[in-house]
């Protein structure tokens, strides 16, 4: 996921901690297929408004890398009625904050502001939404923008690079192999026009969804997506890009990244995994306790557990999981070895580890403290609200409903320990993975000879 | 520097009147700032204790660090794992972190659990187990950290930064030590870290949530029970004393991180807040600041770059940052010198005026949206030394203060002459 600033690149992971059923939220479509989501959360006089479009990276013309997040920053660049950086000046006049962002399979905008200026925000996303309008004097500087953001976000972390390694391993066909930001080689031949003729593809109200969250009545919010983003008609250029699948996976890859800037060498692997799907989200919530029970405390769970406390072979391991993603979901494990033990060892021990999970089965006191902590969740993730927004935003983006987001955490309280070793046995199979090793190169022996 | 920026940000935006502040003092003579919300049935405590890693000796840097992060790892009868098993139980989300001059606790706890969980808190803050086996585990984590740290061009920049601005100082040490000091800390200097850090005479409390003032002091004298009145003695404050020039430190990758500045202005100073503004303006973080137009928006040289005052309990400075490829550092650096001379010469503008103020007085009821936000900007304000009356007051001083007042305050912090900066990268054309 790239920002368009900085501060909001670590974004709260999603997954696990979802709202609770009783919160006002409701749903609207428009008759131009815009579908508005309302969250009332009046405790402070403070709205959230979001816009998230359809599309991103993975719905790129091939060579094209990177002009999903490229046109989001140009969103910033003006309209027929708006100057370069008008956009966020007003924003900013008015107190507020904006930023947006781009992944795969959306692209957001969003502002928050104090509650009674909630209508010039959503007329001025409205306006963008149809009439951007920038020259070269400000996508050109912008481009070196990107590439900037590239070298400080990506070439100058090891561990972004690493990743970005991986991915374009474990995928063979399908463009989630491809970095968000972009190919370098590819973004510097980016231009305004190309940026231009994506927006117009894929930017409408029938491809579009409004997140509107915080202190504002429900129908008041209604009545303000109406009036602006209602008069615009839909797009009729819209139409969802078919995407390279991933053909069978018949062999597990393998990678290894040396790097001198590597600070603690690791291990990590990645499986494709089934995402979270409209009405079915039963083997998703499976793996997402399978994570929680694997990685999901930094001392109790269980790779941790094993490799760290009980055996003191890792510095720390990990497991995750992201059901969140139109066409596939991600399983990841990992492990950093303390000094004196090999990748390849501590890869053997974590596979060692996984497959006698699987074969003791869940450790019941375990299993239900994660799930304590799962109804605590939806308390706390009542008290924010822009995580709330985005949570509908994503979900929505990606194809699931409003009730699969309600339904989450039911889902998760579904979930029986057999589901868990059931749904962990893809872990055994590694042919949908790679693993990938990060690591500093060997000390290069002497070429030089006392005589 | 992610704490300092942090810092000053709560420094930033302080409450709004319509913020209902109750103070509360508890028998045993604890002072808290609650604000209450009934409406979700959790609460959110924070505590900050004064003093974090400047109170360690150096050849013992780390020991608060490694010590905070031992606060979780074992108390009373409970080993690592037990602790954590019972933290999971109650669903609460314990946080302890320490920094160059903090010691911080951040609590969030279902109401139904609001003793339960202060009894298990009030363990690891007064009986931490630092059983060996911990200590080794937690060691290694840290070490290995120090390795990372090493190779990461922002905080080589940041290091260097400060070692040369408070030289001889606590200020010029890393918070989390090196890889010889925390190699060499032993239980003796963990037990010696833990009652100089965690007291009564240095710690700030504020508390937000499900939870009255007449509930709140009670908890809070049994949280206390058993900690110590006094801790460690403050190291006495330092003035800046890096030289102007440059210091480049080669480090192999496509960009280099340059960090830059000089002394800046204390936080109890008359003219800080305006100072704040002022820098709002040129390079706070955000876009259309003065830096982020010059360097990103017209010329596309960096993806990011601000400016920042870091003003501590014992020291304060001024300073910038900003990443770009190495081809480009010596322009950046011009440009920023420009910069810099330009306000120290004209000020900003009474346009630019008028709409940071109008910035920053909107913005001000956007920090307080939440529980926990809430709590830790009670704890910060009180270690700030600001008091109640102060916040209903602050966006009325932010509209009062006049051009004049800000660009005398623009030409006493600002000196470009006396910039130091710290280039880490191959940077074309400097040496």
């Amino acid at each position: 996921m790239f920002a368009r600033q900085i501060a909001l690149a670590a974004l709260l992971p999603l997954g696990l901690f979802q709202p609770v059923q009783a919160e006002p939220v409701t749903h609207h479509v428009l008759e131009n297929g815009l579908e508005v989501v309302v969250i009332e959360d009046r405790r402070a006089p403070v709205v959230v408004n979001m816009v998230w479009y359809r599309v991103g990276a993975a719905d790129e013309p091939p060579g094209q890398s990177g002009i999903a997040h490229f046109l989001e920053h140009l969103m910033f660049k003006g309209t027929d009625t708006l100057g370069p950086g008008e956009f966020s000046a007003v924003v900013e006049a008015n107190g507020g904050r904006d930023n947006a962002f781009t992944s795969w399979d959306y692209t957001g905008y969003f502002q928050r502001v104090a509650a009674d200026r909630l209508e010039l925000m959503v007329e001025m996303e409205a306006d963008r939404m149809v009439n951007l309008s920038f020259t070269e004097a400000e996508w050109l500087p912008e481009r070196d923008v990107i590439l900037e953001e590239r070298g400080q976000v990506l070439e100058s972390r090891v561990g972004a690079q690493f990743n970005e390694a991986m991915l374009a391993t474990l995928y063979k066909a399908h463009p989630y192999g491809t970095p968000i930001i972009g190919w370098r080689h590819e973004m510097e031949g980016l231009t305004g026009a190309m940026a231009m003729d994506f927006h117009a593809a894929h930017y409408g109200p029938n491809n579009a969804i409004a997140v509107i969250a915080g202190d504002v009545d429900t129908d008041a919010a209604l009545a303000l997506a109406r009036a602006h983003y209602g008069a615009i008609p839909p797009n009729p250029a819209v139409a969802t890009v078919p995407r390279p699948t991933e053909p069978p996976h018949l062999a597990a890859r393998r990678l290894s990244f040396e790097d001198a800037r590597v600070g603690t060498p690791y291990v990590s692997r990645i499986y494709l995994a089934p995402p979270r799907r409209a009405g079915d989200q039963a083997e998703a919530a499976a793996l997402q306790m399978l994570a929680a029970l694997l990685g999901g405390s930094a001392t109790t769970s269980v790779l941790e557990r094993r490799l760290n406390f009980d055996e003191g072979i890792a510095l720390s391991a990990w497991a995750g999981y992201n059901g969140l993603a139109r066409d596939h979901a991600t399983f990841s494990l990992g492990m950093a070895p303390v000094e004196g033990v090999s990748l390849a060892e501590g890869e053997a021990a974590l596979d060692r580890v996984v497959a006698e999970f699987l074969r003791d089965g869940v450790d019941l006191e375990q299993f239900e403290r994660v799930r304590r902590q799962l109804r605590a969740s939806e308390i706390y993730a009542l008290d924010d609200m822009q995580a709330r927004a985005r949570q509908y935003g994503v979900a929505l983006s990606i194809g699931l409903t409003i009730d699969d987001v309600r339904g989450w955490i039911d889902a998760l309280e579904a979930v029986t320990p057999e589901d868990v070793i059931a749904a962990g046995q893809m872990l055994l199979d590694t042919r949908a993975s790679v693993t990938g090793f990060l690591t500093r190169p060997e000390p290069e022996a002497s070429t030089e000879f006392s005589q | 520097m992610k704490r300092l920026i942090a810092l000053f940000v709560l420094i930033a935006f302080p409450l709004r009147a319509e913020v209902d502040i109750t103070p509360v003092t508890s028998s045993s003579g604890l002072e808290a700032w609650l604000v209450e919300e009934r409406s979700i049935p959790f609460i959110s405590l924070e505590l900050i204790f004064a003093g974090g890693a400047t109170i360690e000796p150096d050849d013992q840097a780390g020991a608060v660090s490694l010590m905070t992060s031992l606060l979780s790892e074992g108390a009373g009868e409970m080993d690592a794992q037990a602790f954590a098993a019972r933290t999971e139980e109650l669903a609460a989300r314990l946080r302890f972190d320490s920094g160059r001059d903090t010691v911080s606790v951040s609590a969030r706890f279902l109401t139904e659990d609001a003793e339960a969980v202060i009894d298990h808190l009030r363990l690891a803050l007064t009986e931490p187990r630092l059983d060996a086996d911990a200590i080794e585990r937690v060691r290694g984590q840290m070490l290995a950290k120090l390795r990372r740290d090493a190779l990461d061009p922002n905080t080589l920049a940041s290091r260097a930064f400060a070692r040369a601005a408070f030289d001889g100082h606590p200020y010029a040490r890393e918070t989390d030590g090196t890889l010889e000091t925390v190699a060499a800390l032993d239980r003796a200097a963990l037990v010696s870290a833990h009652q100089g850090a965690i007291a009564r005479d240095r710690v700030f409390i504020g508390a937000a949530g499900d939870i009255d003032a007449e509930t709140l002091g009670p908890l809070l004298d049994r949280l206390f029970e058993g900690i110590p009145e006094t801790g460690a003695p403050l190291p006495d404050p330092v003035s800046f004393q890096a030289s102007p020039g440059l210091e480049v430190i080669p480090f192999d990758g496509p960009q280099s991180v340059v960090a830059l500045g000089h002394a800046g202005i204390a936080r109890d100073d008359p003219e800080f807040l305006a100072a704040f503004v002022v820098n709002e303006v040129f390079g706070g973080g955000r876009f259309g600041t003065r830096l982020m137009r010059s360097l990103r928006e017209e010329r596309g040289l960096t993806y990011g770059v601000g400016a920042f005052l870091s003003s501590g309990l014992l020291g304060h400075s001024y300073q910038g940052r900003v990443s770009t490829d190495n081809a480009n550092v010596e322009f950046v650096m011009e440009l920023l010198r420009e910069e810099w001379a330009r306000m120290a010469r004209e000020g900003i503008s009474e346009d630019e005026r008028a709409r940071i103020v109008t910035y920053l007085t909107g913005a001000y009821p956007l920090r307080f949206d939440g529980n926990s936000s809430i709590a830790s900007i009670m704890a910060s304000m009180q270690y700030q030394g600001f008091d109640m009356d102060y916040v209903n007051r602050r966006n009325d001083m932010v509209r009062s203060l006049s051009l004049d007042e800000l660009n005398a305050v623009a030409a006493r912090l600002y000196d470009p002459e006396a910039l130091f900066f710290v280039v880490v990268g191959q940077p074309a054309g400097l040496n």
